[in-house]
């Protein structure tokens, strides 16, 4: 049996432990209040972050205690609703993450059969290979004024957005996870007289799927990042917006929580298609 | 994929072979490149088991891949049960060189999408019962839920064979099956190779370029002379007969030492100066010498019998 001196995973573990209580003490101490000046203070300001903190015996920023009370309250009660500039973070994560499976699934729908198209001809690949390396390093961003334009919804075209940004990797992996199937599976298939959709199915796609599936991974992974900027642009709803409005509320803790909830939710989309890709993939 | 092949019209069904390779040639790039081989016929009977040996670069796998229907010939034609091919068949499986087994398929997966690619009208059950038929042939029961990554090398090769034995084709072809195996794989492979081929009287032509694996296995041998330009050279005719050939008592049958003699003999300078050997000689790429030294060895002198009958375009030949 392993010792815990000898077992990596629990020496990593308490190493995470070590640096994790390291950053909540070093930030303890830099958010302590100090004794104040007791220097004049414009009243606006005073109003807006509190008295202790326009003083300076206490800073804006919350201490590790403020934000461990302020997860708990929103984790508590994370699908309230008290009018439409206040609900619960959960509902906002639901509204962020809604509009990112929405998007890449619609993305997939699209990717995965065009990628198959451009993977299987190499007239298709080389024609629409420009256009695929000018779009993609476009920031998705980009495309949101011609979106409200001409869509004229501004939920509509978040989801757009990111339908946008997800497409390109998964389009790149499958065209390329296709074009580069093996040609002795190919040839199986052509000895054994299969049909070119039964070899499509049967063949070049589980080949071509752990390819395909990393694709997915790293357009979600995007899909995340874009949806929190997307959002404070198009307001409303969702978790990007809701750190543009805790931003406005001056309220640090609040944005805090927000950032973790956003780390762990991509966190959670990424491991999840990490674990589907898992599954498709084949040793050789 | 339907057959395209067109009957060929005036020709009787009894003159060919099962297989009748005519004229083929093949070049890469444009017409002007030379040829990496050219003018090759041979037949194979049915029943039976033809080697094709010759250096590599040769083009033996593309001949193979022509007749598997993989590759165009850029001269010539195959014709097998007298219709030219055109594109692969199910008549003819093919076991490749790295067994090109689905490595997301388990054992069974694998040889049932054959089964399944053969008779599409087939449930499930009757897919499963057929394709687990093959895999006691091949000696690979317990093994049907394993992946190939999880067998061993000479436990692949198996299920190839077992895949291309599986939809009963009319011949095989075999690329070199066992050149990634070693010598102990390869032995055993062979034997079962050999009671298949007996229990089947399967069509068989594969290449290879082991001299002992030819003897082994083959009626006849086609030699190959080097590339490019490369051309049939002979045919051997193995005399040894099926039954006296056993791979561990191969070597003290009388006729073994001259056959093997003579194929090693035509790999190492033969198949370079072949073409000085027959300058002034006659060499007809159509009609190539049968030659049978395992007889020269039982019963000297060397009877070197010509393919169907002389012809008189030999003399004119001499006297240029």
């Amino acid at each position: 049996m392993p010792s815990v001196r000898n077992s990596l995973g629990l020496r990593a573990a308490a190493l995470s432990l070590l640096i994790f209580v390291g950053i909540v003490a070093v930030w303890q101490v830099a958010t302590m209040p100090t004794a104040g000046s007791g220097a004049a203070m414009d009243p606006e300001y005073a109003k807006l972050v509190g008295a202790a903190a326009a003083g300076g015996s206490k800073s804006a920023m919350p201490t590790p205690a403020d934000i461990g009370a302020t997860i708990f309250k929103h984790l508590s009660d994370p699908f309230y609703v008290r009018g439409s500039n206040d609900k619960g973070i959960g509902i906002q994560l639901a509204y962020s993450l809604g509009r990112v499976l929405l998007g890449f699934a619609l993305a997939a729908l699209v990717a995965v059969p065009f990628g198959f198209l451009i993977g299987m001809s190499p007239l298709v690949y080389r024609a629409l290979d420009p256009f695929i390396q000018i779009l993609k390093p476009v920031s998705p961003l980009a495309w949101m004024p011609l979106a409200l334009y001409t869509i004229k919804d501004s939920a509509i075209s978040s989801i757009f957005v990111i339908f946008i940004c997800s497409i390109w990797p998964m389009l790149i992996n499958t065209a390329f996870g296709v074009a580069s199937v093996r040609r002795e599976w190919l040839n199986v298939a052509r000895t054994l007289e299969v049909g070119p959709l039964r070899t499509a199915f049967r063949v070049i796609l589980p080949a071509a799927a752990p390819t395909i599936m990393t694709g997915m991974r790293i357009s979600i992974g995007i899909a995340w990042l874009v949806i929190v900027a997307a959002e404070m642009l198009v307001g409303g709803t969702g978790i990007g917006y809701f750190v543009w409005n805790e931003w406005n509320n001056l309220s640090i803790a609040n944005i805090v929580t927000a950032i973790l909830l956003i780390g762990l939710v991509g966190l959670l989309l990424d491991q999840g298609l990490a674990w589907l890709t898992k599954l498709v993939t084949y040793p050789e | 994929m339907a057959h395209q092949a067109r009957d060929l019209p005036g020709v009787g069904r009894l003159e060919r072979p099962l297989i009748s390779v005519e004229g083929l040639a093949r070049r890469f790039g444009d017409s002007a490149q030379p040829a990496v081989f050219e003018n090759i016929w041979f037949g194979v009977d049915r029943g039976e088991f033809v080697c094709l040996i010759g250096h590599s670069g040769c083009g033996k796998t593309t001949i193979l891949n022509v007749l598997a229907g993989l590759d165009q010939p850029s001269e010539g034609a195959v014709i097998v049960d007298n219709r030219e091919i055109d594109g692969p068949s199910l008549d003819r499986a093919v076991i490749f060189q790295g067994h090109a087994l689905l490595p997301w398929l388990s054992v069974m997966g694998n040889i049932a999408f054959a089964v399944a690619s053969r008779w599409p009208a087939w449930d499930r059950a009757r897919v499963q019962g057929h394709a687990r038929r093959f895999i006691d042939l091949v000696g690979l029961q317990g093994a049907e839920i394993k992946k190939p990554s999880q067998l061993s090398g000479g436990m692949k090769q198996r299920v190839g064979i077992a895949r291309a034995l599986s939809i009963e084709p009319k011949m095989l072809l075999m690329d070199e099956p066992f050149s990634a195996l070693d010598a102990l794989t390869r032995g055993m492979l062979q034997d079962e190779v050999l009671r298949i081929c007996a229990a089947t009287r399967q069509t068989v032509f594969m290449i290879t370029h082991d001299v002992d694996e030819a003897i082994l296995l083959a009626d006849r041998i086609v030699l190959m002379t080097n590339g490019p330009g490369a051309k049939i050279a002979e045919i051997v005719v193995n005399t040894m007969p099926r039954n006296e050939r056993h791979r561990n008592d191969l070597h003290r049958h009388p006729q073994y030492y001259a056959i093997r003699n003579h194929l090693v003999e035509f790999l190492v300078n033969r198949s370079r100066a072949f073409d000085q050997e027959i300058a002034g000689a006659g060499y007809d790429p159509r009609r190539v010498k049968l030659v049978k030294p395992g007889l020269a060895a039982v019963n000297p002198p060397a009877e070197i019998v010509p393919f169907r009958h002389t012809y008189l375009k030999t003399e004119d030949g001499r006297q240029q």
